[in-house]
């Protein structure tokens, strides 16, 4: 087992290498590059060459990558180009901002999606869960965006006027200040993963509740809540986990759009303002961390499948 | 074909679902003919409320919401389209090309897909955008791109299992050529996935390219679109709801019709006998996930 956890990890970290190598290659190969991208088509030649050899653009590609690869793991990620400051200094806040996002669209999102999924799987083909099927299978198939912006009209400017369309916060602020605005931006993230972890957990615990283990305890007289939490959703936990995991990664790129809809101030709102002003260590920077966030979801998604599918833990002891 | 119509339509929701999609794609491909105004006339002041005249009421800059509306849906369909025919295209014949070709070629084809699979699938379309520039035609290369090495994960898998067959043995014993193998034996016996994963394909491309445009990276104002016209109009979401409702309404019901018909057409295609289930386990898109490929070859098997 450990070896191949091992592997899963060594895998993973190739996978972050090689997308360092796109993201570089494709920042400083393409047209466009970092230079002109900073001073636009109408730089002098001497503002163009005083550019180039301030970001290194003049040394072999192979030096330029390293000196970027080492500045990013030392955690030095160099300036950006369009106000001077450091990237981390101005992404780092971000970062925090799209995490509690995250955060708390896990923390109430996933609880409920479970149970919504358990109960329709108890009482399979009954009211709740036709009306919740249908919906799940609406949420699943709209755009992140789309119903960002259903919860913008029907919460904030249109039906009520409960809570702000946009996140105001004042530049440093932390968004936990003004909680009112987190509402609209976690309740989208949550309608966005429900459908895939309402679903999943459903058809797990059918399966499970068909078994013939489940059978025989209800034979036994076992009450309907034992049997449902304690014999069982141990067993359809297992695979939901992981979906879990790769729902969430998934998130790395809809939390982009998400926060655009809000204004949110997150790293994927940075990052589109990033790209407007061609900003090219920001942008590399937050592609980077959002790359990474994904890869080490997946990454963990597997290493829960390996623990709890008892085949490749069998085999994997084996060889260990 | 006509068999396979008919089973979609028996399921409810695949007759929905087309219902749907026919209605979108009318008001996207007839709409330009009819609207009423021109899209970039100034017809009268920002966000003004619906009238007889103008029903959807104007937009930010004075526009008809409604001609707008009916002239920015096709652009949208074309690039989703092109998109598709692109990404599937590719991404089959690589994945049937690693599939056959196994060994060496079949490593380095499909690695090369897990890197491009280890971007989340949008920051990988901005990462391009945001070095050459909101063009189109970038953007539709880009979204092909983007479902290729997804594709070729589903039709390795599906090669992978007809590769081993006799008829397949035969030409290779008889010395044909490994494209003409590839053309004449193996393509026409992985068709089933080719439709359904071109149906998934095509709603994720809708939902790509849209939010690509709202994020300002499409079509350019003040070139009438939906996912722009989402953008431009939010800031006056307090004054007037219709420049903003009316197109994520339309690509919501596109994205869901064309979600609902694809299921229906792997279930018609399973053969139509088991029991309709809903939310049984999704067989549709959920990108990045390996599992996908495992789901919707199961439910083909």
């Amino acid at each position: 087992m450990k070896r191949l956890i091992i592997r899963r990890l060594l895998f993973g970290l190739l996978t972050l290498f090689l997308v360092s190598v796109v993201i570089f290659a494709a920042t400083e190969i393409l047209p466009g590059n970092a230079a002109r991208a900073l001073l636009g088509r109408d730089a002098t030649p001497d503002a163009l060459a005083a550019a180039v050899a301030r970001l290194h653009l003049d040394r072999p590609l192979t030096t330029q990558y390293g000196l970027w690869l080492g500045g990013i793991l030392t955690g030095q990620p160099g300036n950006s180009l369009v106000n001077g400051r450091s990237v981390l200094g101005q992404v780092m806040p971000r970062v925090e901002n799209s995490l509690t996002l995250l955060v708390l669209a896990g923390l109430v999102g996933v609880p409920i999606s479970l149970l919504a999924g358990i109960f329709a799987a108890s009482r399979r083909s009954g009211f709740f869960d036709n009306v919740v099927s249908v919906t799940a299978l609406g949420l699943a198939a709209t755009p992140e965006f789309v119903v960002g912006f259903f919860t913008v009209i029907v919460f904030a400017t249109s039906v009520f006027h409960w809570l702000p369309p946009v996140s105001m916060v004042a530049p440093g602020a932390s968004v936990l200040a003004r909680p009112q605005i987190l509402v609209l931006p976690v309740l989208t993230l949550i309608l966005v993963i429900f459908p895939y972890l309402f679903r999943m957990i459903r058809s797990s615990m059918i399966e499970i509740l068909q078994s013939d283990y489940v059978e025989m305890a209800r034979l036994k007289g076992v009450s309907r809540g034992r049997i449902i939490f304690v014999h069982a959703l141990p067993n359809a936990i297992a695979p939901t986990v992981q979906v879990i995991a790769l729902t969430f990664a998934y998130l790395a790129g809809g939390v982009v759009l998400v926060e655009y809809v809000f204004a949110y101030p997150g790293i994927g709102q940075s990052l589109i303002y990033a790209i407007f002003a061609r900003d090219v260590p920001v942008i590399q920077f937050e592609v980077i961390l959002l790359a990474a966030f994904y890869v080490g979801l997946n990454i963990l998604a597997d290493l829960i499948t390996i623990l709890v599918t008892p085949k490749l833990r069998a085999r994997a002891w084996q060889t260990s | 074909m006509t068999r396979v119509l008919g089973r979609i339509l028996s399921l409810g929701s695949g007759a929905v679902g087309l219902a749907l999609v026919l209605i979108v794609v009318a008001i996207a491909l007839i709409g330009p003919f009819v609207a009423p105004h021109s899209p970039t006339a100034f017809v009268s002041f920002s966000f003004a409320h619906p009238t007889g005249k103008y029903p959807l009421g104007t937009d930010m800059m004075g526009h008809d919401t409604l001609s707008r509306v009916l002239k920015g849906g096709w652009r949208i369909l074309i690039m989703s389209t092109g998109a598709t025919i692109l990404g599937v295209g590719t991404g089959a014949l690589f994945g049937i090309w690693a599939g056959y070709a196994k060994g060496v070629t079949d490593e380095a084809i499909m690695r090369a897909a897990d890197v491009l699979m280890a971007f989340p699938q949008i920051i990988l379309a901005l990462l391009f955008i945001s070095l050459l520039g909101p063009r189109l035609w970038l953007l539709t290369v880009l979204v092909g791109a983007i479902h290729a090495p997804q594709v070729a994960r589903v039709f390795r898998a599906a090669t992978l299992r007809v590769a081993g067959e006799d008829f397949v043995r035969h030409a290779e014993s008889l010395g044909v050529a490994a494209w003409k193998i590839i053309l004449r034996e193996i393509l026409p016996n992985v068709t089933s996935p080719l439709m359904v994963e071109f149906g998934l394909r095509l709603a994720y491309s809708v939902t790509l390219i849209a939010g690509l445009s709202f994020l300002g990276f499409g079509v350019q104002p003040p070139t009438p679109d939906w996912g722009t016209m989402i953008n431009e109009n939010r800031i006056g979401l307090m004054a007037s709801p219709w420049p903003v409702l009316i197109p994520i309404l339309l690509i919501a019901l596109l994205t869901i019709g064309m979600n609902l018909l694809t299921d229906a057409l792997a279930r018609a295609m399973l053969g139509g006998a088991r029991r309709v289930d809903l939310a049984s386990p999704p067989i549709e898109d959920m990108p990045g996930a390996a599992e996908r490929e495992i789901a919707v070859a199961g439910v083909l098997r």
